[in-house]
């Protein structure tokens, strides 16, 4: 099993909920969340002093899957998250050892 | 006998102008930091409680009984003796003396809840309690009583003796005000990381409904500060709204200009300056005068805000650059711009060929406002700092007074930070 973890601009977080619900996906997690990478942060401006910002607000899905599912639901989210700007975010994919469905006790693929 | 009209009016501005320090609680409380929020806000609040019990005990009659060499009043309201029943105003125009009471203290309570907002972040509470009294005591009450305590001619020596016009608080409220910041923000210092670190207000819609309140309030303030509902009290009332208007139009366009774009800290500050501006100056110019002063305020001001980075003292949400500066244009103003036609209690400036007495005579008050209120702020400050302490402490600072001084925080948007 895998955990997807993609870290993407707020504003696209719901055409990629909508591109992976139509494709069968079963449930994911988000977390609003901030950071920076190349993109480096932003400048705010009050009263006329500048003030650097150094994490950007983001948002954090997390969707775990088979192994055999994993390529094309990065896919996925990496076509629909795709702007063509910078800042656009990251995905990656870690291996899971376990998963558990806390209301049943099931293990591995069936708790996914 | 009592006019009820212009005492409905007096009494609505009463509470108008009390709407304000709630008003400036939110405003001040959502430019500082999310941990200090609560203790931005209570600095205000306090103002009011302790304001009051002041203007209860002597603070009216030290202001408003029979006048002292133009200095000072009286004992004789003491407890607010001697004002059930009885009447103040011109025959026709008579309110009753506890509405005008009334009315004048919440002036007093949003002069003294202003100056929190330059030692925003870092002051002990009791400290500030301690100071509000204090300063409402040596500072509030001779300046409020030299212009505001008119007696047939032996009253306050600014409005009686020296005949410098400030209709609503120009010098009372703005320039003291000021004045006192700037020594507040030098005695107590910058805060930990000014210039350095990001202090990005933490609520901009807060600012933003607090500068509402104010500008609502703003009408009791200056129309209420005619004492009756009549024609000046309406000139008054435009010419707040016409200049307070402009101000935030012209903010934000001189940013627009100078930083690419225009912000709703502007506009918002903009039209705090707008009003403090024509606070002066609205009972003796006409609304095209109000709309020349609110324009020159928003360009000035907005100018003013920047210079504390210059100069380094940390006057952390601009009473100085905001309500100093404004002061000082909107009773300089008066000088140029007043008319008879509006006031025939005022008198001409330099447009309606009156010449440069009175722009003299604003000057003068203008000075002497600002010396005294900066020098006895300075003294009552140092002389705190040396006994009790005024600063919080440097860890206290860096954890957020709110946890430290009132063991409250202002935001629990998870409703579990009670477990983590």
């Amino acid at each position: 099993m895998k955990l997807i973890t993609a870290i993407v601009k707020p504003g696209k977080v719901d055409d990629i909920k909508k591109a992976l619900q139509v494709n069968g996906i079963q449930g994911m997690t988000v977390s609003e969340t901030r950071g920076f990478g190349r993109q480096k942060g932003h400048t705010e401006i009050y009263r006329g002093a500048e003030y650097t910002v150094d994490f950007i607000p983001k948002v954090r899905i997390e969707v775990l899957a088979d192994d055999a599912d994993a390529a094309g639901i990065v896919d996925l989210i990496v076509e629909t998250a795709n702007s063509g700007s910078i800042g656009d975010g990251k995905v990656w994919v870690t291996p899971v050892e376990t998963v558990v469905r806390v209301r049943t006790g099931e293990r591995g693929h069936d708790a996914l | 006998m009592i006019n009820s009209g212009d005492t409905a009016w007096v009494l609505a501005s009463g509470a108008l102008v009390l709407f304000m320090t709630p008003g400036l609680a939110i405003f001040y409380g959502g430019m500082v930091r999310a941990k200090s929020a609560l203790n931005m806000m209570m600095m205000s609040f306090a103002a009011i409680g302790v304001t009051t019990i002041i203007w209860v005990l002597y603070g009216y009659s030290l202001t408003f009984g029979k006048s002292h060499n133009g200095l000072i009043g009286g004992f004789e309201h003491v407890g607010l003796a001697k004002t059930l029943n009885e009447v103040v105003g011109p025959q026709g125009h008579q309110i009753p003396t506890l509405a005008f009471a009334m009315f004048q203290l919440t002036f007093a309570v949003i002069t003294v809840a202003l100056l929190s907002g330059a030692i925003a972040d870092r002051a002990k509470y009791g400290s500030w309690v301690l100071f509000v009294a204090i300063w409402i005591t040596l500072v509030y009450i001779p300046v409020a009583h030299w212009a505001f305590a008119s007696q047939s001619g032996t009253g306050g020596w600014i409005v009686d003796k020296l005949g410098a016009l400030d209709f609503a608080g120009g010098t009372v409220v703005e320039i003291n005000s000021g004045a006192a910041a700037l020594a507040l923000a030098l005695v107590l210092g910058k805060r930990d990381g000014f210039k350095k670190d990001p202090m990005r207000p933490h609520n901009m819609p807060l600012v933003l409904l607090g500068a509402g309140m104010l500008w609502f309030g703003w009408f009791g303030f200056n129309a209420g500060s005619a004492l009756s509902a009549g024609s000046l009290a309406a000139t008054a009332m435009i010419n707040t709204q016409i200049a307070s208007a402009a101000a935030s139009m012209t903010w934000a366009l001189y940013e627009k200009r100078r930083d690419g774009k225009a912000t709703t800290l502007g506009v918002a500050s903009g039209a705090i300056a707008g009003a403090v501006v024509i606070t002066p100056a609205c009972g003796f110019i006409n609304p095209l005068g109000a709309l020349i002063l609110g324009l020159i305020a928003g360009v000035a001001a907005a100018y003013a805000v920047t210079r504390k980075y210059k100069f380094g003292y940390d006057d952390s949400l601009d009473v100085v650059g905001v309500h100093g500066v404004s002061g000082i244009i909107g009773m300089l103003g008066i000088g140029v711009l007043a008319t008879v036609t509006v006031n025939a209690a005022g008198k001409n400036g330099l447009i309606a060929h009156g010449g440069f007495t009175l722009l003299t005579h604003q000057v003068i008050a203008i000075v002497v406002v600002a010396l005294f209120s900066f020098c006895a702020t300075w003294l009552i400050a140092k002389a705190i700092s040396a006994t009790i302490g005024f600063r919080a402490l440097r860890d206290d600072e860096l954890t957020g007074l709110d946890t430290v001084f009132h063991a409250e925080s202002a935001y629990d948007i998870t409703g579990n930070s009670n477990r983590y």
